[in-house]
């Protein structure tokens, strides 16, 4: 029987998520599943962790851990796995939990897998999948110490209550000095973009020749209820659009039904951000664009005639 | 005030062919380039030495061909390039580069600030930031997009998902860097010669008191099972026409799929 799996997130859907999978691996495993939650919880809001599966719930009950607050969280992730304590860690990987995980497998001298998009056990072996290379490839590794550490891609596994009955434990530790003093938290502007969890998603590149020209963007978005992003470029050096909307591997990685890509020469940067789209459809006048490679659907054309055409197109369906 | 910038060489990405039998990626050949984000880390190093006068050491862990393109980062404004070049560095995965990095700042001595890039340009695994910082006991700050430096404290503003956070720190300590921080200059023709001119230490495992068995890939802590390019799922339907027609075809595609009502 082994030590167990540990799951932790900074929010209680990636906590919800990662419980999913480590249910599965626990029993599989012949083991439990726990979730490791940090700050003064009433009973309440731990119990609905085990609607998702957890057979304990480890709480840290600390009142002065911040938002963000790195050198805590390491702290209380290696105190409650070190030695006999669990030896799988799902960690969510947001920015911070990523930072988190490469951290606390250094103090367990453990292996590490970021950024995880699969898990698959194979005999006695946990499969780990990622992106290599740049996203060309998907390389599947294995940990080879006792402690894995594997930082799991946001939404890899959806969530799925299978209530237990479980129990909480309560640890006491004391709080690290912080070294990192935080000053100022300033909420991004847009914030309310919530890309990643588009169902549908518009992404437009740099075949937009003019920010005016994001209007007739918008106005497809909104006739199929998508969510509109970006690449970098548009994002980040034109300012066109909020960075928050920036799709890729420096932004947000989606996981729509359907992908739109209009005006994308399709460079892996971005497009590792749309990999995950059930259907993507690509429009671009260059016929050689490597956007063309990993679309279901390309139309080779001319954005400024295809896009009004299809605004159209569907306007007259939805009369 | 002394700023080491780490960073890594890869293969150029834009040059890796897929075999079309084991869908492998063909790597022989292709030209070694340095990641964009370490480009970054060495340009933020850069403006320290301008604006505070700071001096930069550029920190690199390769093989053979490291040596010809760290002249491009002495070229764009570093003092002085410590080089780790070692037949077992090929194939060190993340816990080896991190070890051998640490050992090698300890040899060059007291630092100010490690910059370093958010990601490598291959792997993008973001671990040598955390394990770096981890094995130097030093304070992290990750996902930085703006810096600056009063005497021996950083403030810094890190780039999360909802928010900008702002930070404060002493040095020392390690700040990963994300690829809004700064447009990296190119190297000015006329310091490429000069570059050759200055000090270059390249450093074998050995010099550094590390045992080659250590670093790896028998010593990994990583096993790769297979690395190949995803199998092609995508229906790769092209359509050729003119927008009327294209737009008519799509549409109808994406009703049959039942992605569009």
């Amino acid at each position: 029987m082994s030590p167990g799996v540990i799951v932790f997130s900074e929010t209680d859907e990636g906590i919800f998520e990662l419980l999913t999978k480590g249910r599965e691996l626990s029993k599989l495993y012949n083991t439990q599943v726990s979730a490791l939650v940090i700050g003064k919880k009433d009973e309440k809001e731990l119990e609905k962790f085990f609607e998702y599966g957890a057979e304990k719930v480890v709480v840290w009950p600390s009142e002065n851990v911040r938002t963000f607050e790195t050198d805590a969280y390491v702290h209380a992730l290696f105190e409650v796995t070190k030695q006999n304590g669990p030896d799988i860690l799902l960690i969510r990987s947001s920015r911070l939990g990523k930072e988190v995980a490469g951290r606390v497998a250094q103090r367990l001298q453990a292996g590490c897998v970021t950024d995880a998009i699969g898990l698959t056990p194979k005999g006695s072996e946990l499969v780990v999948d990622r992106y290599a290379l740049g996203g060309n490839t998907i390389s599947s590794e294995i940990i080879k110490t006792n402690k894995k550490v594997i930082s799991v891609m946001p939404r890899t596994f959806e969530a799925q209550p299978a209530p237990v009955t479980g129990k909480i434990e309560t640890v006491d530790l004391e709080k690290p000095p912080e070294r990192v003093e935080l000053v100022e938290l300033r909420k991004k502007v847009g914030e309310s973009a919530n890309i990643e969890s588009a169902e549908t998603l518009v992404c437009i590149g740099k075949g937009l020749a003019n920010k005016e020209d994001l209007a007739m963007v918008k106005e497809l978005c909104s006739l199929l209820k998508a969510e509109l992003g970006c690449t970098r470029g548009l994002a980040a050096d034109y300012h066109w659009i909020s960075e928050d909307r920036m799709v890729g591997i420096s932004g947000k990685r989606c996981k729509p039904r359907l992908d739109v890509s209009i005006g994308i020469s399709g460079q892996i940067q971005h497009t590792m951000g749309i990999m995950s789209a059930k259907i993507i459809v690509a429009i671009n006048k260059d016929k050689e664009a490597p956007i063309f490679k990993i679309a279901d659907y390309g139309v080779v054309g001319d954005l400024y005639q295809v896009v009004p055409k299809l605004i159209q197109r569907i306007k007259a369906q939805n009369n | 005030m002394h700023v080491i910038a780490c960073i890594k060489q890869t293969i150029d990405l834009q040059q890796i062919r897929i075999k079309r039998d084991t869908r492998e990626a063909v790597l022989e050949g292709a030209p070694f380039l340095f990641g964009n984000m370490d480009k970054n880390a060495l340009e933020e190093a850069v403006r320290l030495k301008e604006k505070h006068g700071a001096r930069v050491t550029v920190l690199s862990v390769g093989a053979a061909k490291l040596k010809a393109g760290i002249l491009e980062a002495l070229a764009i404004g570093a003092d002085e390039a410590c080089i780790v070049m070692d037949p077992a560095c090929e194939n060190s995965d993340t816990t080896s580069s991190a070890l051998t990095l640490a050992e090698a700042v300890r040899k060059i001595g007291a630092f100010d600030i490690i910059l370093v890039g958010e990601g490598s340009a291959d792997n993008y695994s973001g671990q040598i930031p955390s394990r770096l910082a981890e094995r130097l006991n030093v304070p992290l700050i990750t996902y930085v997009r703006e810096l600056s430096i009063e005497s021996n404290v950083v403030t810094a503003v890190r780039d999360m998902e909802t928010a900008l956070e702002v930070v404060r720190a002493k040095t020392p300590l390690v700040i990963s860097v994300t690829s809004e921080i700064n447009k990296p200059r190119l190297a000015p023709l006329t310091q490429i010669l000069r570059a050759s001119r200055k000090p270059l230490n390249a450093w074998t495992l050995k010099d550094l008191g590390i045992d080659a068995a250590k670093i790896g890939s028998t010593a990994s802590a990583i096993q790769v099972v297979s690395n190949r390019a995803p199998e092609q799922e995508r229906k790769g339907v092209i359509i050729e026409a003119a927008a009327d027609e294209a737009v008519e075809k799509l549409v109808n595609a994406l009703r049959k799929e039942g992605a569009l009502p």
